[in-house]
């Protein structure tokens, strides 16, 4: 019974890990950077609920909408402002702009809310699920949030691959250039999956408190990091990638943590990173891309 | 010996930067002598040292070999433990401070430098976003390793563990030097002023030394054009490898010299910020431009000292500037904008990019 327990909240903190990880694959995919404040987008997501709920009392799942859009907002500035003046300029200028981001929203979030550790309330309010006369409790937190992965990633699947907006981003992510010369708008289309990116990390954001209630300006820097090593070792670029890398990530993470050692959990991910990354570049599930001269 | 052109101007500008350090060193033991150092600001004198050999180290991975590492803390993390082990196991046997100083800088940097190979070898592999991902995940373990680890100093030897401080079986006569996510405690501060300026004019040596060299121009060009460069012969991973082995050594020399400044040491003081707060010095001070990194690691380590009033604004503040650093010289049209400020204030000077130093 307590390797399903173990299983679960596995699925489950994968299935958060998942849903951050398309938001950082979708960016790598279209705009072939490494969106660094993603996790902090996260962490704004998580402090917008907060204050919805706790501050001006709204409905759990009023805060949720206002999460979203308000990471959307911010992950469609941060890509107006810092990222797109960049577009042509080399990878380690972008990266290191991705890093001041992601710093300045710590910082920002340090001063308004200070460093004190806010509790959260759980956006789920349903009783756990008791299973085998009581053996196995599920909590519903963990429940809605794999039934949120799922959603998500159907949802997500069914964007990319049938509307006009998914077509566009496959375009410029294959090829720039032609995706422009064949009438379709670059700029729109990488600000559109940065938009989508955020609500995804808004989401996330949530979830993430509702299981972990700890809520700080560094709460989202260390799951985002863990989501960008699930969407390495799915392959970066590629949806069911960052799908499965997240969910395997979680069950490692939970089950390292169980049979293993509780204080190395973090050393056992990020060896697992590097291992990949040594054996398969390129992850599970991503392409192998030859370079050009 | 007859120096060409261009070998007289780096002499020159080499000459400039060694003697900045060495001035700074003169005029701060003047101020000292006279009484005007304040006592929190000698504090910081080591602490500025161990940064400045930091982001003159970081700067050989990012400007010259053109790398992003994010786990320079972790290498600096090395050192510095590695350093307060041998410190302290020599305390016995070697009496003389500055002795078991050099012999805690060695092993730092030579640990340091171990480690180095042994994350470059696979992670050199990789470019540009991975490799800064592969490197902060080192970076991470470091830090989550060391939380964990207790070592102890008994009759017959050095011991280890992995699960708390009575594992080790020390007895009664035995010291512990690690206590797991307690650190380090009871260091000799070894640390002085004289030792860090001499640290930082070894690094220097070291460091200008290897960008004027024949492995410095090959570095370069593996950075500039990683193809053409391999298509006349230079071998990338080990020129690659050469500096980023440089690179995390002298992190761990700096390392060493930072722990034996205080009485105890922490894992965590060398997390994912300290490596920021490094790429911060190196970015503000120029990419590729070592007097740069030696002049930000001095002033952004003495300033908020200073600017104590501001201290809760200094990190936005540093988040910004590491933003618009990175805007201003790389978008075109914030490139013109910068060069017509800066004409504004030196007019009839060539507007001119500097270049790599």
């Amino acid at each position: 019974m307590t390797f399903l327990s173990y299983l679960v909240s596995g699925l489950s903190l994968g299935s958060i890990y998942a849903i951050i990880a398309l938001g950082y694959t979708m960016v790598y995919g279209i705009a072939k950077m490494l969106n660094f404040a993603h996790g902090d987008v996260i962490m704004i997501g998580g402090y917008m609920s907060f204050v919805a709920t706790a501050h001006l009392g709204w409905p759990p799942l009023a805060s949720v909408l206002l999460a979203m859009l308000v990471c959307t907002v911010l992950g469609v500035v941060i890509e107006q402002l810092a990222y797109k003046p960049l577009r042509a300029a080399p990878s380690l200028a972008v990266l290191i702009t991705a890093i001041g981001v992601s710093y300045f929203l710590q910082n920002a979030a340090l001063l308004i809310w200070s460093s004190n550790p806010k509790s959260f309330t759980s956006v789920v309010r349903l009783p756990s699920l008791k299973l085998f006369d009581g053996q196995l409790t599920i909590s519903s937190v963990a429940l809605v949030t794999i039934l949120a992965c799922v959603a998500i990633i159907i949802g997500l699947t069914f964007i990319i691959s049938k509307t006009k907006i998914g077509k566009a981003m496959r375009a410029v992510s294959e090829d720039k250039a032609a995706a422009q010369l064949m009438g379709i708008n670059v700029n729109q289309t990488i600000s559109v999956t940065f938009a989508i990116g955020s609500a995804l990390a808004a989401i996330a954001g949530v979830l993430l408190c509702s299981a972990y209630p700890i809520l700080m300006p560094t709460t989202g820097a260390m799951p985002g990091i863990k989501a960008f090593t699930a969407a390495v070792f799915g392959g970066i670029g590629s949806i069911p990638g960052a799908f499965w890398g997240g969910l395997l990530l979680g069950l490692i993470e939970i089950f390292g943590k169980a049979y293993i050692s509780t204080q190395l959990s973090d050393a056992i991910v990020f060896s697992i990173l590097i291992l990949v990354l040594l054996v398969r570049p390129t992850g599970l599930m991503g392409r192998k891309i030859s370079e050009k001269v | 010996m007859k120096l060409t052109k261009t070998g007289q101007k780096r002499l020159v500008s080499n000459s400039i930067t060694y003697g900045m350090v060495v001035l700074a060193f003169i005029l701060v033991q003047i101020v000292d002598s006279t009484g005007h150092l304040t006592s929190s600001l000698r504090g910081q004198l080591v602490p500025i040292c161990a940064y400045i050999v930091m982001a003159v180290s970081l700067n050989l991975t990012v400007g010259v070999l053109g790398e992003l590492s994010l786990g320079h803390a972790g290498f600096m993390s090395l050192g510095a433990f590695s350093g307060v082990i041998v410190s302290l196991g020599l305390r016995d046997m070697v009496g003389a401070g500055p002795l078991r100083l050099l012999a805690a800088l060695l092993v730092g940097a030579v640990i340091a430098g171990l480690f180095g190979f042994v994350v470059g070898v696979p992670a050199l592999r990789l470019r540009g976003d991975y490799l800064a991902i592969v490197t902060l995940a080192f970076g991470e373990i470091i830090k989550n390793v060391i939380n964990t680890i207790y070592v102890g100093i008994g009759p017959d030897g050095l011991r280890v563990s992995m699960s708390d401080q009575a594992s080790l079986g020390l007895g009664e006569t035995g010291t512990v030097i690690l206590r797991g996510p307690m650190g380090a405690v009871g260091v000799d501060k070894l640390a002085s002023f004289g030792a860090g300026i001499i640290l930082v004019l070894i690094t220097l040596f070291i460091v200008l030394n290897l960008v004027h060299s024949r492995s410095g121009r090959a570095i370069m060009a593996v950075r500039d054009n990683r193809i053409a460069a391999e298509s006349v012969g230079i071998s990338i991973t080990r020129y690659k490898l050469t500096a980023f082995i440089i690179s995390a050594a002298l992190a761990g020399a700096a390392g060493a010299l930072y722990a034996l400044n205080y009485s105890t040491v922490v894992a965590r003081k060398f997390d994912f910020n300290t490596s920021i707060l490094v790429l911060v010095f190196v970015v503000l001070g120029g990419i590729g431009n070592i007097r740069g990194s030696i002049i930000a690691a001095a002033v952004l380590t003495v300033l908020p000292e200073m600017l104590r009033a501001f201290n809760d604004y200094r990190m936005l503040a540093y988040a910004i500037i590491l933003i618009l650093v990175m805007l201003t010289s790389n978008n075109d049209r914030l490139k013109q904008l910068r060069w017509r400020f800066i004409a504004r204030f030196r007019r009839g000077t060539p507007q001119q990019e500097v270049d790599h130093e």
